[in-house]
């Protein structure tokens, strides 16, 4: 077992394409949502929508952590990153994401500490190896990631380290998926759920999108074969008419999620709302550091002066997000907008689903 | 990734030849020889085989 051959089999795939328009035939059009930003990649890597018969269009949701982030956001980094005293860290994609004056990697450029770090832990060790610094790590992600900072800031609490700092910006995927129903703007029949996000969080939390709004919701793996079954489950789903909550990534996500990953989000995070580019502000949709941590929040210990955001202009990457838009309906997109000189996140991102559209050249 | 060795919460794992040292903090049980899905970092699960050959045997049964 490889685990990753299998999945990506030539055979398997081919047999299960036929399955997916077998299992399609005779239905009215249907939207599927693929919500995670990988599974944008990896459909658009692996061809998958020339697989699908016409009725079966792929929708991409506000899966891209970078994408959903606010520029509003991005202009308070900006503003930490001008503190001398600061080194700011980050994640690679967010350093080139547009704000309202430059991006970080701009800042960078003339001459602020900013720092692309792999994870939470590079950050730590960053601040422990400059005590005359103070490290501010971006904490930007679903709940794949937010377990791996508030594990970091267990360490920095247990380790009583007073020059490490996060700016959270973490949101929770749930309630985004739930505006997109309630909004009604677009029809989804059926989601495709991140299977990362999944593996913390389990299958309970979707039983409100299946159990209330009726539609079909299926855990689904990254790799072809995965996202292929997916879509047959949920197809065999709006078929028997009986919409639940699937798991089809056993290998990893567990249906009870990862209840260690989950008792760390609780013991340092709340949940209060949270703006989401292009979506506005969700309820209950953010994770920012309790009162035990807010020693360590940015946001508490820094003051920076009210930063004026300026909104998008000639970028859809609102409309995008929600599943409105594709990146060929943009006027700018692969002309003025390209993964080189990008106007918004969509283009930034590495899992935004207009970088993988223009990578792929959907 | 597969873990190689394990230093009370942290590891060092492997693909093909590309080491790291990651957080074993969210595992339950970790042993070395196990492999684990790493995101930014951490192993957020141990990879199950007898369920990924339960699913490899479901997807002959779809036609």
């Amino acid at each position: 077992m490889k685990y990753i051959d299998e999945f990506r089999d030539n055979k398997i795939a081919k047999n299960l394409a036929h399955a997916v328009s077998k299992k399609a035939e005779g239905l009215r059009p249907l939207s599927i949502m693929e919500v995670c930003g990988t599974h944008t990649m990896s459909i658009c890597n692996f061809g998958i929508k020339d697989m699908l018969p016409a009725n079966i269009n792929l929708i991409s949701g506000p899966g891209c952590p970078v994408c959903v982030t606010p520029k509003s956001y991005i202009d308070k980094a900006m503003a930490f990153s001008k503190k001398p005293e600061v080194i700011l860290t980050t994640f690679g994609d967010m350093a080139r994401v547009p704000g309202s004056d430059s991006s970080l990697m701009e800042e960078k450029a003339k001459g602020r500490h900013v720092r692309i770090v792999y994870s939470a832990l590079d950050a730590i060790e960053l601040a422990q190896k400059n005590p005359g610094k103070k490290v501010i790590f971006l904490g930007i992600g679903f709940e794949t990631t937010s377990p791996t900072v508030a594990a970091s800031l267990v360490y920095a609490r247990k380790k009583k380290l007073k020059n490490f700092f996060v700016f959270s910006g973490h949101k929770v995927i749930l309630p985004a998926m739930e505006a997109l129903v309630k909004d009604g703007d677009v029809k989804i029949d059926g989601f495709l759920c991140p299977a990362h996000v999944s593996t913390i969080i389990g299958i309970k939390p979707y039983t409100l999108i299946a159990g209330k709004y009726k539609i079909p919701c299926v855990i689904a793996g990254f790799e072809p074969v995965d996202i292929l079954q997916g879509i047959w489950m949920v197809l065999e789903q709006i078929r028997s008419k009986r919409p639940k909550v699937e798991n089809q990534y056993t290998r990893v996500a567990k249906d009870s999620g990862n209840k260690k990953a989950l008792a760390l989000i609780n013991e340092v995070f709340s949940v209060k709302d949270s703006e989401w580019r292009g979506i506005g502000t969700i309820r209950e949709s953010g994770l920012f550091l309790n009162r035990k941590y807010s020693g360590f929040d940015a946001e508490r210990v820094f003051s920076i002066k009210p930063v004026k955001t300026r909104p998008d202009t000639g970028c859809i990457c609102g409309s995008i997000l929600k599943g409105l838009k594709a990146p060929f309906d943009c006027p700018s997109f692969a002309k003025t907008c390209t993964p080189e000189k990008p106007k918004g996140a969509c283009m930034v991102s590495s899992e935004g689903t207009c970088a993988a559209y223009y990578k792929h050249r959907i | 990734m597969k873990i190689l060795k394990i230093e009370g919460d942290r590891a060092i794992v492997s693909a093909g030849r590309v080491e790291r040292r990651i957080g074993i903090n969210f595992l339950n049980n970790p042993r070395i020889g196990d492999y684990v899905m790493v995101h930014a970092g951490f192993a957020i699960e141990k990879l199950d085989p007898k369920r990924a050959e339960e699913t490899l045997r479901i997807l002959e049964e779809i036609q």
